[in-house]
């Protein structure tokens, strides 16, 4: 057993007794980095120095009895879309390669203030947009379990991270399942926290209204230590909620009395992969066998809500993403080429006597927005920024962006029906365990479709959170999901620490 | 006598006097060398998120109710897309389906007579931020443009009037009323040089034809830097929209809406090029900001904190001062504290046109050549009154009344210590009849 | 829901973005096939249902109008790709 297999918890016992020193842990986790990351590539960079630095003086600070914070010398891995001042901050895009923003977001400077590591910044689907991180701009992430899969998507980086031992705790985001799906594929934990828990200050927009920031861990408790450190009101975000945060950490261990447990019928139907669904029903089971009680429920919506989702999500995506110009900062096509290739068009177009083409030309500053995106994003990018272009232009706005915030709202309505019969609803987080690397990119709308379980939660503004509760034959990790009503994350993350108390799945991990 | 109407709309962009930007901490203080007022919101960073400012909420509400809008309780912002290096997000958060104000009127007169007495519908009054500049001119070789982001963020009240107008005086009155009324209640500067006002019209003809009345495609007219410009690119535009009628016999819904730019110098107007897709804004609401709700309670708190308005107080003036419209108008047009002191001189002298008379004429005269403002000026109503009374009384000729003003103002003094100084003693009517008698006596 | 490669062109306008044909072609099939799946948002009666822009419903969230500190303008342009040490440089914005 090695330091690595050791939760963040554990790990701050031994930090706190002086068993262990920031130092050793983090160097023993850049050793790990070291020596498995060139085949998962979960970091896409690393910072050693600064990491080792910090935490020594993090230990000298413990020495000398000084107050330190709730993460004193854990290390810390953050997905590459939250602004760190100085440091560049891609989104996994070549748009963003060299963009180096003066300014922390504020769940880094959360993490500053408790004395949390950061190590180095994970990969991730270009802007969030994804559920497999092959859309990365720079490298694929591939799954600890099976260096042939996908770890999920898009904190996939994240989520390996944890699942490979090369960091005890990662920040990850949540559009519509990108932490709650890596952490099934990968065997971790990880929580999409409610709508407006934590701030979205210095978190690169994918979909303003669906957007969360949310922990990773081995355990259940490292959720609520990681959750309860980044949490909290904070006035640079209006959508950020002015609400106390509990000590999540203190009362996680808590067992629930009398839970009442809420399992879906529309999530059992087709599509659902025989393996997943006996292992989600077993852990039902398990919760029968703590004395919770079972209960079928119905969300009449959730049907709809993948076509929502790919609604409202690329809708704000084309606008959010509209600043990537090549004029305020990151990436612009080369200007010289550029005015060439414009010249070239004129010339075409004037020896062939095309008037309308001419008409239609771009201008010099079009084009150079137009070749600045071109080669700046991806496919999936391109792709969603037509989508929500298309829904959101005139004529189509009603029929499709209206109708979907409609269907949003019946969702919630269906949520807040099933939770006044049950207090958690479980359920499966995939139709399926990990997929092989390049299985969806062919058929998009079939990678969206993987969300079927997971975008609701985010339409609701609802928490959620996935940890292990089952192996494929093949021995890949199956995740249970647990849903929560707004702003119950601490009932959601005792009820999870219950099964995960009752059950060995976390203690099981990757080889690598 | 012509054969067709003139009908004129405005949109007016009006910058709200506020110190800082609308969404975050950034200086609105105009003229700063360029990019040395910006921070990672106003300049769209990613991941940042705009927060809204109160007082530029609290002085568009204030404008708003001082323009009879309608408040609704509810009002949220939407985000308007386009294209620009001016506009750092290429959206500009603005207010499109449910505005913060609407339905409201200006009354505009003309003490001059040029156009009857009418009332200007607002249709909207929103409030959204501004652009920053593009600067063409500014750099040396190859066309490049340089953008400056300082004003990008600065909180804009966008007034909407309905097509209410029928000529360019009555244009130019409604900006003037409009102007007077935003300064009356301090919510902006109002000053076009700086660009805290900006003013687009919209415009086009109702021709009494063969086939009937039928309208002229609708023309937008954009860069006028002054009240005046306004004007004459109406008067112009109004003429050219006469001849391409004839011209062209092209009416309203043959063409798609044109936008035309002012050439001052010139003194034409010009058509600009519009992209065809240039007008799908794409407006959404806004996911990083809240609706904002207000209570009749608060409307009717703002109302009472107006103060009395521009045309109340005119009327006031005409009605119980007893002064011409014309009078009452140039007294108005100087602002509350001049009024106030004419207030004050017209009561105290109990003599509302005398009062009237020196305040328009020697007194504003004064200001205008010493140009200071009548908190400075040496002669304070009271004593300005005192002479008024004098001059009543008889005790100072008229004669010599401005010659009294005059050492007022120099010596600083009153108006009885003047007239010691210009050695014009009062003289009693008994001392005039025995002196008579005297002289007839000496020669009978 | 069929789109037009006309259509698909006007959006990429709209959307600053510039398509090969290949990628014209292959994003025609996708959204139509993506467009098509969404349509299924058509079934659900939604008569009477208010739109859900926001994930909570909080109003009224006001800062105080208080001036703070602004970047330097080396810090301000330190991330523009094209820049004078004045202001962001652009090709001519002139006509657009
Ligand atoms: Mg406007
Ligand atoms: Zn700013």
């Amino acid at each position: 057993m090695s330091l690595f297999d050791l939760s963040a918890s554990e790990h701050l016992v031994s930090l706190e007794s002086g068993a262990l020193s920031s130092v050793e842990l983090t160097q023993s986790y850049l050793d790990r980095i070291r020596s498995v990351d060139e085949r998962v590539n979960a970091f896409l960079s690393v910072d050693g120095d600064a990491a080792l630095n910090l935490a020594s003086e993090i230990d000298e600070r413990r020495a000398m009895k000084q107050p330190v914070g709730r993460l004193a010398g854990l290390p810390i891995a953050v997905k590459d879309i939250l602004c760190e001042r100085g440091k560049t901050t891609t989104c996994a895009s070549r748009m963003l390669a060299s963009f180096r923003p003066p300014y922390d977001a504020t769940v880094i400077g959360k993490l500053r203030q408790a004395d949390g590591v950061l190590v180095g910044r994970t990969n991730m689907d270009e802007f969030a947009m994804g559920g497999s991180t092959e859309n990365s701009a720079f490298k694929v992430t591939r799954n600890p379990w099976d260096l042939e899969r996908s770890p999920g998507g898009s904190s996939g980086g994240s989520a390996a991270a944890v699942a490979a031992g090369m960091a005890p705790l990662a920040i990850g985001t949540d559009t519509g399942g990108s932490i709650r799906q890596p952490a099934g594929l990968c065997g971790v934990v990880g929580m999409k926290p409610t709508y407006g828990r934590v701030s979205r200050f210095g978190l690169v927009a994918f979909a303003s209204s669906l957007d969360q920031i949310g922990p990773f861990g081995q355990s259940v408790e490292d959720a609520a230590l990681l959750l309860e450190s980044i949490a909290g009101h904070d006035p640079r975000d209006t959508t950020s909620l002015n609400v106390p945060v509990p000590a999540y950490s203190q009362s996680v261990n808590k067992p629930l009395a009398n839970l009442r447990i809420g399992w879906v019928r529309e999530h059992f139907g087709e599509g659902l992969d025989q393996e997943v669904e006996s292992a989600v029903r077993s852990a039902l089971e398990v919760y029968k066998s703590l004395g919770a009680t079972l209960h079928e429920i119905s969300l009449p919506h959730s049907k709809y809500a993948v076509a929502t989702y790919y609604v409202i999500a690329p809708s704000e995506a084309s606008s959010n993403l509209a600043r990537y110009d090549g004029v305020h900062f990151g990436y612009r096509t080369d200007e010289k080429e550029m005015l060439a290739e414009l010249a070239a068009d004129r010339k075409r177009l004037e020896t062939a006597g095309d008037k309308a083409g001419l008409a239609h030309l771009d201008s010099a500053l079009v084009r150079m927005y137009r070749r600045t995106r071109a080669e700046g994003f991806g496919p999936e990018v391109k792709r969603r920024i037509m989508l929500g272009t298309y829904a959101l232009s005139a004529g189509y706005y009603d029929a499709y962006y209206v109708k979907a915030l409609k269907v949003r709202r019946l969702i919630r309505k269906d949520f807040d029906d099933a939770f006044g019969k049950v207090d958690l609803i479980a359920g499966p987080i995939t139709p399926s365990p990990a997929f092989k690397i390049g299985q969806m990119s062919g058929d998009p709308l079939a990678m969206y479709l993987v969300d079927i379980y997971t975008v609701s939660a985010n339409l609701a503004g609802i928490p959620g959170l996935c940890l292990p509760c089952g192996r494929s034959n093949g021995g890949l990790p199956i995740g249970l999901q647990l849903q929560a009503p707004a702003l119950e994350e601490e009932r959601l993350l005792r009820g999870a620490r219950m099964f995960e108390q009752a059950t060995d799945w976390r203690k099981e991990r990757a080889k690598l | 006598m012509s054969d067709y109407a003139t009908i004129v709309g405005l949109e007016v962009h009006v910058q709200l006097a506020t110190a800082s930007k609308l969404f975050c901490g950034c200086s609105t203080k105009f003229g700063a060398e360029p990019n040395t007022q910006t921070c990672p919101v106003c300049i769209g960073l990613p991941g940042t998120l705009p927060v809204m400012n109160r007082s530029a909420f609290q002085l568009a509400l204030k404008t708003a109710i001082a323009l009879n809008c309608e408040i609704p309780v509810y009002t949220k912002w939407d985000r308007k897309q386009y294209y620009y290096p001016d506009l750092p997000k290429n959206y500009q958060i603005s207010q499109y389906d449910l505005p913060m104000s609407q339905h409201g009127y200006l009354d505009i007169s003309d003490p001059k007579g040029g156009f009857e007495a009418k009332r200007v519908r607002i249709l909207r009054a929103h409030l959204e931020e501004d652009a920053g500049k593009s600067l063409h001119d500014e750099v040396a070789g190859k066309g490049d443009s340089l953008i400056d982001l300082n004003r990008t963020g600065t909180p804009l009240l966008e007034i909407v009037s309905e097509p209410d107008m029928r000529s360019p005086l009555e244009a130019k009155a409604f900006l003037n009323e409009l102007k007077l009324l935003l300064t009356y209640i301090g919510v902006s500067d109002c000053n076009m040089q700086e660009g805290s006002l900006r003013v687009d019209a919209n415009i086009n003809l109702h021709i009494d034809a063969k086939e009937g009345r039928v309208a002229t495609p609708i023309i937008e007219i954009k860069n006028m830097n002054s009240f005046r410009a306004v004007e004459r690119a109406l008067e112009y535009e109004a003429g050219r929209q006469w001849r391409e009628w004839h011209e062209t016999r092209r009416k309203l819904g043959d063409a798609p809406k044109q936008t035309r730019g002012w050439d001052d110098v010139a003194g034409v107007t010009r058509g600009q090029r519009s992209k065809e897709e240039s007008s799908d804004y794409r407006y959404f609401p806004d996911p990083d900001l809240a609706p904002v709700t207000t209570s009749s309670k608060e409307v009717d708190a703002v109302r009472q904190s107006l103060g009395e308005l521009p045309a109340a107080l005119r009327g006031r003036l005409e009605t119980d001062s007893g002064l011409s419209a014309y009078d009452a108008d140039v007294l108005i047009n100087q602002g509350r504290p001049v009024v106030a002191y004419f207030l004050d001189v017209a009561q105290a002298s109990g003599d509302a046109k005398a009062a009237a008379n020196w305040v328009t004429q020697d007194l504003l005269r004064t200001l205008k050549e010493s140009n200071s403002t009548i908190e400075s000026l040496p002669v304070t109503s009271g004593s300005l009154a005192e002479l008024i009374r004098k001059v009543k009384s008889g005790e100072v000729p008229s004669t010599r009344a401005r010659e009294v003003f005059q050492t007022m103002l120099e010596k600083r003094i009153d108006a009885t210590a003047a007239l010691q100084t210009l050695g014009i003693a009062a003289v009693d009517e008994s001392e005039l009849v025995a002196l008579c008698q005297k002289l007839l006596a000496a020669n009978p | 829901m069929s789109l037009s490669r006309a259509e698909i062109e006007k959006v990429a306008l709209l959307s600053r973005l510039r398509l090969t044909d290949d990628e014209l072609a292959t994003m025609t099939t996708e959204l139509a096939s993506i467009v098509g799946y969404v349509n299924s948002l058509g079934e659900v009666n939604t008569d009477g249902i208010e739109p859900m822009a926001h994930a909570i419903e909080v109003t009224n969230v006001f800062r105080a109008d208080e001036v703070a500190p602004s970047l330097s303008r080396d810090d301000a342009l330190s991330n523009a790709p094209h820049a004078d040490g004045r202001g962001y440089l652009v090709p001519a914005v002139l006509g657009e």
